[in-house]
């Protein structure tokens, strides 16, 4: 340790660097779990979902859900990973009163999914766009649940076993995160990837998919970089979480090292968890030295030898993911960046409703604006998904071509788009219910004439060049005639007074 | 004893189906006889640790239907068979053994279990074994040990010493033992029965109480090679719940029995009769080689070079296995529990008091050879040598057609004589793990007795699902000969 040479009070936090490295498991969605055929869902009674090969009855074995070993496979080529074509099981042994056979069957030294990237950027350019290389993904089976009694008076413990033997894939990346930010945008992006494969409902609450994050701090003093003590914070489950945690735990270890000078030399890993409550990383435990998990490989289950077909197969069922989306709307459709990002992050059905439309009605941005504004914030509204959205492209782009040729207003066209989604009718009989009618071209010159004649003022005063005076004489128009689209009457009184 | 008693005491298993297929006596009949025999013997030989009186003649009463109504029988129907301990079957104890499971019952029967009831044969109790199948001599139980019906001051072999004794006192025609080391075949030798250690993957595992899972074998321990091939023939082929199993299909053993062996090369491996081997054993072998020269075999020198890395590796391999295989019985679902202050103690006083020594020892030797550090010298070294070894049967296998040698270096020893010296129990395995460890089948056929009166056992190996060869090799042998017919008294 040199820290004695340079004096710590004079860094500042601005000054280092935070270093994270992110592990995220994620809940594979078949419907039975990985080496049984229990089913998989969340939120049934406690040990309802279990049989004697999840209960680690003696003389049960394993055998393996192959469907979980395709969408780990599926994940692996999202995320650019080498897939292994030769993949095996190990046991990871120790006793914990959730884990029923006293050892979790996993993957050690051959990940179905090896080495692999994820870009990922912000559409704001909140920070500069960066490679995030993933170390490996491999599936193992989840641990049951365990429930303990926290009344004062204590004791007993419960164990919920549904959740065991459910699959896990395990993607873990490299240290290249340098900001709380960057790592939530990769959860997000992450989460979005998933959704878009279809592996995964991501669900945070229920713990579909959850994340633990290594983090510590890189000074950079006299041309050399001390590295504080890692710690890995568990426990985070939301996007919040983990930018909070990221962030608290940063700042900690740069006080802890101000005050310390403690460096990644002196102290062990230590594990940390977040406590949502107090929002703040709270010590769990300090490890001496690393458990000894003693793996080797599961005389129980065959090696995987993964065919290139059924590789290639996988691959093209993957179809375009959300960074190749967001490309094909800001080039082709000509979308602002942000925009792309708001329909390309609402997942695959908004972007293909929006793509239809797009097609539909000739127009990108036209589309863009209705689907960013109105669907979104009906289905926000009504926490519901595109699949149950009661308007369909077709009459959404009939909808569109009555406002593009002036037989309808903006306004008016919201209006007939909430009482289509409202009372789910058609088009024709929301404009019905609406007493919306339709004014033709004739009976629009008609009507700028009348106005003209009986408001020969302000007839006057718009061929003198007065513009307010226009929108005076749609005004009055209204008591003529409520279905006048003033647009398209601002055009024909132009016409026959300048 | 009556007439009925002594004819059924003397009858082959395809026998007894036959007859109870004829009507000549009755499923119930033959199964109360065995349950009279049990009743006689039990509590002096202690080869059983739970008997399934009552639903053994539920299922016989049931047999007696079909019989009666002339319903198709199942191949095995009527059939009484002695299952060992660490096989699940449902609604009846399986303890392995051990303190750990004395009360458990599984709730579903083990996949052979299920095969043989389907073919309609009799459950009729659970044999006793050396704790986890974790021994050589049956006296490593928590029940206490069996007794060789053939001199009761000697111990039957082991781990299935209770279906090995079981047959040979007729307290049931046939027996199931599971194979990790040469539980079956060691404990058949012991006793004068015949056992079968088939290939690996050639009969499910899913019900069988792990010890070494890539080297846990079942098989049939008979009182002939016939009935082995009886049995074999019901219990083999794929199962969808073990990965392991093999998708060959297995066929009928019965077929090739009466083939000749004329022209068959029979390997005989120098490695079998060096030091350590006692000269009474070898003589027998010689005389058994004579045997099937005779029936026109033809007798050529083999070799099976790394025979003496066989006992180190199978140690180290099955240690580290049962390390983690045994680390379920953990006090907190269906096993015995003591209390504790904590979880931790809680652990460490249900694994201490519900473990016997044996499976403590080797508990701690598998965890230590699978530590880090360790891992590298000990388990992947083993499963190399394992590699090697596996080898030496291919090119050994390449000249010949089985290999015949003893099956174990003595006859039956003394009760206690090794509890003190375990390493010296592991050398009663020297010929037989190296089947475990390179997947091949084995068999172990009486082939004479000691000066003492203990029964002998020639081992026959064989080609990876090479049964059949196995069995009509030793089912010639015991055509021409009549150790395997005789029947201690005790």
């Amino acid at each position: 340790m040199n820290q004695t040479t340079f004096d710590r009070s004079t860094i500042r936090f601005q000054d280092v660097t935070t270093v994270i490295g992110l592990e995220v498991h994620v809940q594979l969605q078949t419907q039975t779990k990985l080496f049984c055929g229990c089913a998989t869902t969340f939120g049934g009674q406690p040990n309802t979902q279990t049989c004697p090969i999840c209960c680690g009855l003696p003389g049960t074995l394993p055998v393996l859900n192959a469907r979980a070993l395709q969408l780990a496979i599926k994940t692996g080529l999202a995320l650019n990973c080498e897939i292994a074509r030769h993949t095996k099981w190990d046991r990871k042994n120790y006793f914990y009163p959730d884990l029923p056979k006293g050892y979790q069957i996993s993957q050690f030294d051959q990940p179905i999914c090896g080495a692999g990237y994820l870009d990922v950027s912000d559409s704001k350019a909140a920070f500069p766009a960066r490679r995030i290389r993933l170390e490996r993904a491999h599936l193992e089976e989840d641990a049951g649940k365990s429930l303990h009694d926290e009344s004062p008076r204590g004791g007993r413990s419960k164990i919920d076993l549904n959740r065991a033997g459910t699959p896990l894939l395990e993607i873990v990346t490299k240290p290249d995160f340098r900001s709380a930010a960057e790592a939530k945008t990769f959860l997000v992006e992450l989460k979005l990837i998933l959704g878009y494969l279809g592996v995964s409902d991501c669900n945070m609450q229920e713990g579909s998919l959850r994340c633990d994050a290594n983090v510590n701090l890189h000074v950079a003093c006299d041309g050399e970089i001390i590295a504080t003590p890692i710690v890995e914070i568990k426990n985070l489950n939301s996007f919040r979480a983990a930018e909070r945690a990221i962030e608290f735990e940063a700042e900690r270890q740069f006080g802890a090292w101000q005050k310390s000078g403690a460096t990644i030399n002196d102290a062990p890993k230590q594990t940390r968890g977040w406590d949502d409550n107090i929002q703040a990383t709270v010590l769990q435990r300090e490890k001496e030295e690393s458990a000894d998990y003693r793996y080797f490989p599961d005389p129980d289950l065959i090696a995987y030898h993964t065919a290139d077909a059924e590789i290639e197969s996988l691959r093209e069922q993957i179809g375009l993911l959300p960074a190749e989306l967001r490309t094909l709307l800001t080039t082709t459709h000509q979308l602002k960046p942000s925009d792309a990002d708001v329909i390309v992050g609402q997942g695959r059905g908004v972007v293909e409703f929006f793509l239809e439309m797009a097609a539909g009605c000739g127009n990108s941005r036209i589309a863009a604006n209705w689907v960013g504004q109105e669907v979104l914030r009906y289905l926000n509204e009504t926490n519901t998904t595109i699949e149950q959205y009661p308007v369909t492209v077709t009459e959404f782009v009939e909808l569109l071509a009555l406002m593009s040729s002036g037989q309808m207003d903006q306004t008016r066209g919201k209006s007939v788009l909430n009482e289509m989604t409202e009372s789910k009718s058609g088009l024709a009989s929301a404009i019905q219910k609406l007493g919306f009618v339709a004014v033709g071209t004739e009976e629009m010159r008609q009507l700028a004439e009348q106005l003209i004649a009986e408001n020969p003022d302000l007839a006057q005063q718009i061929r003198d060049g007065n513009v307010k005076a226009i929108g005076a004489l749609i005004g009055k128009a209204r008591k003529l005639n409520p279905n006048a689209n003033p647009g398209v009457l601002k055009t024909e009184i132009q016409d026959l007074l300048i | 004893m009556s007439r009925l008693n002594r004819e059924i005491a003397r009858l082959s298993a395809a026998e007894i189906v036959q007859h109870i297929a004829q009507g000549n006596f009755s499923a119930t009949e033959c199964t109360q006889h065995f349950l009279d025999a049990i009743d006689r013997a039990n509590t002096r030989l202690n080869a059983l640790i739970t008997v399934a009186g009552e639903q053994a003649l539920e299922s016989a009463a049931a047999i007696d239907q079909l019989v009666q109504s002339k319903k198709k029988l199942g191949p095995l129907a009527g059939l009484p068979i002695a299952i060992k301990d660490g096989i699940c079957t449902a609604g009846l104890r399986t303890s392995a053994g051990s303190r750990m499971l004395q009360n458990f019952v599984p709730p579903y029967d083990a996949t052979i279990v299920k095969r043989l009831k389907d073919a309609g044969a009799i459950v009729i109790g659970k044999t006793n074994m050396d704790e986890f199948a974790m021994g050589s001599s049956t006296e490593n139980s928590c029940v206490g040990p069996t007794l060789n019906p053939w001199a009761t001051e000697f111990v039957p072999g082991g781990s299935s010493g209770g279906s090995a004794a079981c047959v040979a006192a007729d307290l049931a025609p046939t027996a199931i033992g599971s194979d990790t080391g040469g539980s079956i075949r060691q404990p058949a030798a012991f006793c004068g029965v015949t056992g079968l250690k088939p290939t690996y993957g050639r009969v499910s595992r899913s019900g069988l109480i792990a010890f070494g899972s890539s080297l846990d074998h079942i098989g049939p321990l008979t009182r002939s090679a016939a009935d082995a091939a009886l049995i074999l023939t019901t219990i083999a082929g794929h199962d969808s719940q073990d990965s392991t199993s093999a998708m060959i299909d297995s066929g009928d053993y019965s077929t090739a029995l009466d083939e000749s062996i004329k022209g068959l090369k029979i390997g005989v491996c120098r490695e079998h009769f060096g030091a350590g081997l006692n000269p009474e054993i070898d003589i027998a072998i010689q005389e058994a080689i004579r045997v099937l020269a005779d029936r026109g075999a033809q007798i050529v020198e083999t070799s099976l070079p790394q025979t003496e890395f066989a006992v180190p590796t199978y140690y180290v391999i099955a240690c580290c296995e049962a390390s983690s295989n045994l680390a379920r019985f953990d006090g907190v679902r269906y096993t015995h529990r003591e209390p504790g202050d904590d979880l931790e103690q809680m652990y460490c006083q249900t694994r201490a008091a519900g473990f016997g020594a044996e499976v403590k020892r080797r508990i701690m030797l598998g965890t230590f050879a699978l530590s880090s550090g360790y891992y590298d010298a000990y388990y992947l070294r083993a499963s190399k040598v394992r590699r090697i070894i596996k080898q030496d049967y291919d090119v050994a296998l390449e000249s010949c057609d089985l290999i015949l040698g003893p099956t174990t270096p003595t006859a039956a020893f003394r009760l206690g004589k090794h509890t003190q010296d375990p390493l010296e129990m592991y050398l009663a395995d020297i010929y037989t793990v190296s089947a475990n460890l390179a997947g091949v089948p084995a068999i172990s056929v009486p082939c004479g007795f000691s000066k003492a009166g203990l029964p002998i056992g020639m081992q026959l190996q064989g080609r990876a699902f090479a049964e059949s060869t196995l069995l009509q090799v030793a089912h010639q042998y015991q055509q021409q000969t009549d150790w395997h017919l005789r029947r201690p008294v005790f």
